[in-house]
């Protein structure tokens, strides 16, 4: 094991848009390489905002954010975006929207087939490879969205909710999904979600967030072992931390009314 | 199986009924006036008498509207994707489409006449112009309305502006070009007839079905005239048909518009 290094790292960070009001203000905050992070909070907290200034989907307005190995001239870390929506092709089949990340840096067909093949087989997917997106079903569909993210090998995944308009028992198969994937990957993960039974389930760190504007409120580190599987859910630990986090939350929620 | 009979015998029905009211209308016309509606009998006779004359009206008619109709899925095409470059060109050039696509053809066909002269040349012209508005307008509609999201995920993974446009844009303004298509096809041969009727020539290759509608009408050959008309409709049918096939073949596969509800 090689010692935890900061691959993410807000310092004062602001964030409005135009003149508007701050959406995030004073983040301070440090993630290690391969860590699980989970943010939490009410909504308009800033949690997708925050994962949109990491994606560099937007820019920060005061402050500094720094990406390990990305200087501002070169953004060289692989990061992956999972929307809250599958987000796919709905002209092209399973196999080519998982191929399309690399089809659009040029990677040569044979390696794309290559990588497509064995993302696919991760999210449990390989013989759908010919179907079109409608012919899925809505959690097969955050699979197919899950699996195009992972062919670029990313250092940072960051995932607004992914699971959010799925149904209990899909959302619970696919963050064990999730978590065994990672076990093989190692990537660094900020993972934005309104589930505290999720979020403690999935994550090392939980950071809860208050809003008007955006900040930091709570961290709650979550040191339940690993691998952790559906028997897990059934554990004291477990229970006590989705308890302490849901008070946490609901202390965040009442401050701001 | 029940259904297809129905979708072929309800309108089948509805047709022969039709034909009925028409044949019973003339039977109660007094003998000096049954010339204003001639029989479907008639109509297909003469027809049949007509057919080298409407034969080759029919092709020059047909060869018009498809060059029309070519020339304006081609130039609609380019304007579509350097309107949907930015708002600014939307802005600075919709006023003018719109004064385009009002203008009179009727009024603009003796100018067309003055500058390139009668003939295959003005009916091209006016079905370019007849087709050209619902084109240009869906599908720079459809460019622009690409999905929110694909698009800020082919920003993420760094796609350059061509990637985007030919993987992500032309492939969402699909649906909406062809709904842009259909309208345009049931235009394209009714735009090649008003051409012909005010700008079209017999000089050459002998004019096509709204010049011979013209030639008819004076000599009083009703039965003709009614052919001529059910001839173009057969033509715009045709023109629909090839659309609606091309449609099939581009978006059944993936387009909700052709989503089976057995899956």
């Amino acid at each position: 094991m090689t010692a935890p290094s900061p691959i993410v790292e807000f310092k004062s960070v602001t964030k409005s848009y135009g003149d508007g009001p701050l959406v995030l203000d004073g983040i301070d905050f440090t993630a290690e390489s391969g860590e699980f992070i989970s943010l939490i909070g009410p909504s308009g907290c800033g949690k997708s905002t925050l994962l949109r200034l990491i994606a560099d989907l937007s820019p920060i307005s005061s402050g500094s954010l720094n990406i390990a190995g990305n200087t501002p001239e070169s953004k060289a870390t692989e990061l992956a975006f999972v929307f809250q929506e599958p987000t796919l092709l709905p002209w092209q089949t399973v196999a080519n929207n998982v191929e399309l990340p690399q089809k659009l840096r040029h990677v040569s067909p044979p390696e794309r087939a290559t990588s497509r093949d064995r993302a696919l087989q991760l999210v449990h997917l390989s013989d759908r490879g010919d179907a079109y997106p409608r012919q899925l079903s809505g959690g097969q569909k955050m699979r197919v969205s899950i699996a195009r993210s992972l062919t670029l090998d990313p250092k940072i995944l960051l995932l607004d909710e992914p699971f959010g308009a799925l149904d209990e028992m899909t959302r619970e198969h696919l963050n064990e999904e999730l978590l065994e994937i990672r076990e093989q990957q190692g990537w660094t993960a900020f993972f934005v979600t309104h589930s505290v039974a999720e979020a403690v389930f999935l994550s090392d760190r939980i950071v809860i967030m208050s809003a008007n504007p955006g900040k930091i409120a709570h961290e709650v580190v979550v040191d339940l072992p690993r691998p952790r599987t559906s028997d897990t859910r059934l554990s004291r630990p477990y229970q006590n931390l989705v308890a302490q986090v849901s008070d946490l939350l609901r202390s965040v929620e009442e401050s701001k009314s | 199986m029940r259904r297809a009979l129905t979708t072929i015998l309800l309108p089948a029905a509805t047709g022969a009924a039709m034909i009925a009211i028409w044949y019973a209308i003339r039977h109660g016309l007094s003998e000096d006036f049954k010339f204003l509606l001639p029989t479907p009998g008639e109509i297909i006779e003469s027809l049949d008498d007509n057919w080298s004359i409407l034969g080759r009206a029919v092709f020059n008619t047909s060869q018009g509207a498809l060059l029309g109709f070519g020339l304006a899925i081609l130039v609609s095409s380019l304007l579509a994707l350097f309107m949907s470059l930015s708002s600014l060109v939307r802005i600075a050039l919709y006023p003018y489409l719109m004064i385009l696509q009002m203008t009179p053809i009727i009024i603009f066909a003796p100018i067309l006449i003055l500058w390139v002269g009668p003939g295959l040349q003005s009916v091209v012209i006016i079905t370019f112009l007849i087709c050209f508005f619902p084109l240009v307008v869906n599908t720079t509609q459809g460019l622009i309305s690409a999905d929110r999201n694909l698009v800020e995920l082919f920003k993420m993974y760094r796609a350059s502006r061509w990637q985007e446009i030919r993987l992500l844009r032309i492939p969402s303004a699909l649906p909406y070009f062809f709904t842009g298509l259909r309208i345009a096809a049931v235009l394209a041969p009714i735009g090649a007839l008003v051409g012909d009727y005010t700008a079209g020539s017999s000089a050459g290759n002998g004019g096509g079905l709204g010049f011979q509608a013209i030639i008819y009408s004076s000599q009083a050959k009703y039965p003709a005239l009614f052919a001529t008309a059910a001839v173009t409709c057969i033509l715009g049918f045709v023109f629909v048909a090839v659309v609606l096939c091309m449609s099939w073949f581009a978006l059944h596969k993936w387009h909700d518009s052709y989503q089976r509800t057995d899956t």
